[in-house]
């Protein structure tokens, strides 16, 4: 009976997904001459080919999917640039500068798929726009409630409470199985049509036009999109998380306060700001995570708006350079990385069941320090370049454009290593593979952690069996057992703090918490419950 | 350069391997027939119960070995030449030390049950019986029940294994309530109720008649004696305790009884050759403690102490406070000091026991009827700091000071329920005393004794 009921769960997600993904290829985008005509005067395109070739691309009788929508923009776009650079090319071989000059104008800067979304968004006709709840209901509803079906029945279904991960390496999803795989293409995917290809998921967008509507005013973006979703998913892993460890108290505080944080301060205030004419600001966002944070548009806008945004300036910069730290020093990085921060807060909700993947070995460890200090220099030094080109108006620096690093960063760290990779890769390298390999932010905190913080894990006595529980589920891929085997506690600067290690230790040996910094790291030979002169003699020894 | 020979790659020979290279740079090397490298056995239950795999349970990675000079031989011993200080192996190779150190552990015991060698028919305790295990009871379809019988942390641990995989189990247990030659009587009751709650079919009072075959000697069923009931099952697990692993000695002059005789400096009777861990037998017993302790910690803690001996630093093997812990299923179980069952408590052991309104958690204290004094605690479902009551243990404090310092011990993760207060509040009602609980402080548990 209740295995029905999670079945029928599976069956109604399964629906539910399968919808989403097909509402991509449905509906036809089409847009009439005046609508066009004022979308290209609203931009200022000054190009009479793209003009045309918008014409012919977008304003038709015919049934264009997104995909042939998608490409006569973008060949649109291509087609007029092309000619412009062209001209540029000749006038500049014919030392004609001010003809030469004169083409720039009609250069479209916009990304090809990002002028294809803008219109995309006010072109599109069919089940999903005209049906927009209804077709929320068949995708996000019949989702949500799938999940929910098949969550719930685990309170029964465990048994008592307790560590219940039962069959976790020998299920496809949780064991790089098949299943695994299924779904790390399917999340690559989404990022990878989030980031770069937001046009073909316009009919998505559509779905939470009307959320947007009720809380910002204005119709919804393809991030908006990504705000609800996030929100949504990790709500529903919330539930999951509620049940696997109701007996635990931590975990229960601990995922209510990343789903507080998520909903409340990167999803709901951020989109009531805007609806009072505010900057868009995550107020718990801190640099170097929230990498724009010094670039010149970034301060200029915070600038333009009087005090408030005077505000979020001296808050952001309070936020990273006064508050983190010193509530590492007295909470650890978890207090962040795994009670507040979205990235954790999805990790720690949707990658819950993928933590077991992350690597133990020493040689992961060795790639991680090496990778996440490299991404951590790479933000400051971009970050010096912004700041000189905000206070002196150059646009480059030892003759590297700013705009060009902030892109390349923007690309490389922000959407491929953030999105693609870390969270894409959940079902195969572990929950938490920016947090562990990219997150700036998550480096430096590290250094306060490891070096001057009240925080650590102690290890209880002599207690440790070894069993590796604690290693093999800690999601950043820590040898959480080569301590606590020795006895020794265990401050790493990439512990997150989530807990875990403690709840699946089957003899009570771990404890996070915080105390005197004296003592707290407390390398150890002979471990307690052996003869005490020797371990004295043992470990004074070591001292010396 | 002294080569040092090490029959056994588990806890102990590991452990001591490890520290005579951090003192010196003596040859090592380390025989085992089971496995290639070290792994916990006490986690195999998680590789069946797919918590974790077979990988995961090896605290050392591959390198380690060799990074270490740490020779590993894989091969069984048949016998040992003590005159000409040399092993010989089953593959007829042979393997000359100048100190050997036994370290082969424990085998599960047969007490000679009518058809105990039938397929099917297993202990819980290597790694192929792991493997064996995985064979016949890969799922409820093939495995479609299973009978463990002897009611100890193995039998428990081998139940929950088999319930992970939706197999029914029968559990057959002498003893009158689970574990009660250990237990006192609350907590063994309290571990009975779970275990029903977890929809094992437990059967106290309970003894194995015999074993039948079906025509291919497999498992058919089992015969229980005081009943003549008969139970079907493809699997029977046998998990009546464990004995020292030294049946290859018989033929040498090393002297044994249940285990490899040795002296408070682990040596044996015979000259440079030592025995550690599961299948060393002292002597005489160690305080409240067994001659033969088939522990994980006493295994590391002789390997720790006997590589002082073998690096020139010769010195006793002094295990200090009783301490150890298990899981029965959900609950966990941490015990400091000595708390005895109904078998063996000396009259003056008082106990005060309180338990949780959810039947998940409860403590017993021991201590004096007389003088107060503190003799040990044992604890379910709350976890305890093992250096405060190591201390305490150290300074002979009383019953009122555990009490009142009670929070100081308390090991469980931050935000969990504290019961400190009903606790304390129990025992005054029941002792008419008056003791008030004090706050956690840093600066008490940061103290050493």
């Amino acid at each position: 009976m209740i295995k029905t009921i999670q079945k029928l769960g599976l069956i109604l997600f399964l629906i539910g997904l399968s919808i989403f993904t097909a509402t991509i290829f449905t509906g036809s985008f089409s847009l009439t001459q005046s609508e066009l005509d004022s979308f290209i005067s609203a931009k200022g395109f000054k190009s009479e080919i793209i003009q045309k070739e918008l014409q012919n691309a977008v304003v038709s009788s015919e049934n264009q999917n997104i995909f042939q929508f998608s490409s006569g923009v973008v060949n649109a776009v291509e087609t007029s640039n092309a000619n412009y650079e062209n001209l540029i090319e000749r006038y500049d071989a014919e030392k004609n500068w001010d003809k030469k000059g004169a083409q720039y104008q009609y250069i479209i800067f916009d990304k090809p798929h990002s002028l294809s979304y803008q219109l995309a968004k006010k072109a599109g006709k069919g089940f999903v726009p005209e049906n927009r709840l209804l077709a929320w209901l068949l995708t996000f509803g019949l989702g949500i409630l799938g999940a929910l079906f098949y969550i719930i029945p685990d309170v029964i279904l465990l048994g008592p409470p307790g560590i219940k991960n039962n069959g976790i390496f020998l299920n496809a999803a949780t064991n790089r199985g098949w299943i695994g795989w299924f779904a790390f293409v399917f999340l690559v995917s989404f990022y990878i049509l989030l980031y770069f290809y937001p046009d073909l998921i316009v009919n998505w967008v559509y779905l939470v036009d009307g959320i947007s509507e009720s809380i910002s005013g204005n119709s919804a973006s393809q991030w908006f999109l990504y705000g609800f979703l996030y929100c949504t998913v990790m709500t529903v892993m919330a539930v999951r998380m509620y049940i696997k460890y109701r007996h635990n108290k931590y975990q229960i505080l601990r995922t209510t306060s990343v789903l507080f944080f998520q909903i409340v301060f990167a999803f709901l205030i951020p989109e009531i700001l805007v609806r009072f004419d505010k900057p868009w600001y995550d107020f718990k966002n801190a640099f170097p995570l929230d990498y724009d944070f010094f670039f010149k548009w970034n301060l200029d806008e915070l600038l333009a708006n009087g005090t408030f945004g005077l505000f979020i300036l001296v808050w952001g910069i309070i936020l990273s350079i006064v508050i983190v730290p010193v509530m590492v020093y007295f909470f650890g990085k978890r207090w962040y990385c795994s009670w507040v921060c979205g990235c954790g807060g999805l990790a720690e909700t949707l990658g819950d069941p993928y933590r077991q993947l992350s690597s133990k070995t020493l040689l992961s460890w060795r790639v991680e320090r090496i990778v996440i200090h490299a991404v951590l220099i790479f933000v400051l030094v971009m970050t010096g370049f912004a700041l000189y080109t905000f206070f002196y108006g150059a646009d480059q620096v030892l003759g590297i454009k700013t705009q060009t690093i902030q892109d390349i960063y923007g690309f490389l760290i922000g959407a491929i290593f953030a999105g693609v990779i870390g969270t894409g890769f959940y079902p195969i390298f572990g929950n938490r593979v920016w947090c562990r390999f990219g997150c700036p932010l998550a480096a430096y905190l590290g250094f306060v952690q490891r070096f001057k913080s009240r925080f650590r894990i102690t290890t209880n006595g002599g207690q440790c069996i070894s069993c590796g529980n604690c290693s093999t589920y800690c999601e950043q891929g820590i040898d959480v057992r080569a301590y606590a085997q020795k006895g020794e506690n265990i401050v790493r600067s990439s512990c997150v703090g989530c807990g875990i290690c403690s709840a699946v230790c089957p003899r009570g040996v771990l404890k996070l918490e915080n105390g005197p910094e004296n003592g707290r790291i407390n390398p150890t030979e002979i471990l307690l419950g052996n003869d005490v002169d020797l371990m004295t003699f043992v470990n004074h020894k070591k001292q010396e | 350069m002294d080569h040092i020979v090490i029959i056994g790659n588990g806890i102990s020979g590991v452990t001591l391997a490890r520290h005579i290279r951090k003192n010196s740079d003596k040859e090592i090397t380390i025989v085992s027939a089971e496995s290639d490298y070290f792994f916990s056995r006490t986690a195999l239950m998680y590789v069946y119960m797919g918590h974790m795999k077979f990988e995961h349970t090896q605290p050392y990675e591959p390198w380690f070995w060799k990074k270490n000079r740490i020779n590993l031989k894989k091969g069984y011993v048949n016998d040992i030449d003590t005159d000409q200080k040399q092993l010989n192996f089953s593959s007829g190779e042979s393997l000359s030390y100048d100190k050997l150190v036994l370290a082969t552990g424990s085998k599960p015991n047969k007490f000679g049950w009518s058809g105990q060698d039938l397929i099917g028919v297993m202990g819980m305790y290597h790694k192929q019986d792991l493997e064996n295990l995985e064979s016949h009871a890969p799922d409820n379809k093939v495995c479609k029940r299973a009978v463990i019988v002897g009611g100890g942390l193995i039998g428990i641990e081998l139940a929950e294994m088999l319930h992970s995989r939706n197999i029914p189990v029968t559990f057959l247990v002498r003893e009158t309530s689970f574990w009660n030659g250990v237990l006192p009587t609350g907590e063994s009751e309290m571990i009975n109720r779970h275990i029903l709650e977890n929809h094992i079919d437990l059967r106290l009072n309970t003894n194995l008649k015999e074993i039948k075959s079906d025509e291919n000697g497999h498992v058919k069923s089992i015969i229980i004696e005081e009943t003549g009931e008969e139970i079907e099952c493809n699997v029977v697990g046998l998990t009546a305790g464990v004995s020292p692993n030294i049946d290859f000695l018989k033929n040498s002059d090393i002297k044994t009884n249940r285990g490899i005789l040795v002296n408070r400096f682990l040596e044996t009777n015979t000259k440079d050759i030592f025995a550690i861990g599961d299948c060393a037998e002292q002597r005489e017993a160690i305080g409240n403690r067994r001659p033969i302790e088939a522990l994980w910690y006493t295994g590391r803690m002789m390997g720790e102490t006997l590589a002082q001996t073998i690096c020139g630093n010769r010195i006793e093997y002094k295990p200090g406070h009783w301490f150890n812990s298990a899981k029965f299923f959900d609950i966990e179980y941490q015990t400091y000091g000595w708390v005895f069952g109904e078998k063996g408590r000396p009259d003056y052991e008082k106990h005060f026991h309180w338990k949780h309104t959810d039947d998940t958690k409860c403590i017993t204290i021991a201590y004096h009827k007389n003088s107060n004094l503190f003799l040990g605690i044992n604890t379910f479902g709350i976890r305890m700091r093992h250096e405060i009551f190591d201390k305490w243990l150290t300074e002979e404090r009383d019953m009122n000071y555990v009490l009142e310092y009670l929070a100081d011990a308390n090991f469980d993760p931050e935000f969990y329920a504290l019961h400190e207060k009903e606790i304390i509040a129990q025992f005054n009602q029941e002792n008419g005393t008056s003791i008030q609980s004090r706050k956690k402080r840093w600066k008490r548990i940061f103290t050493k004794a």
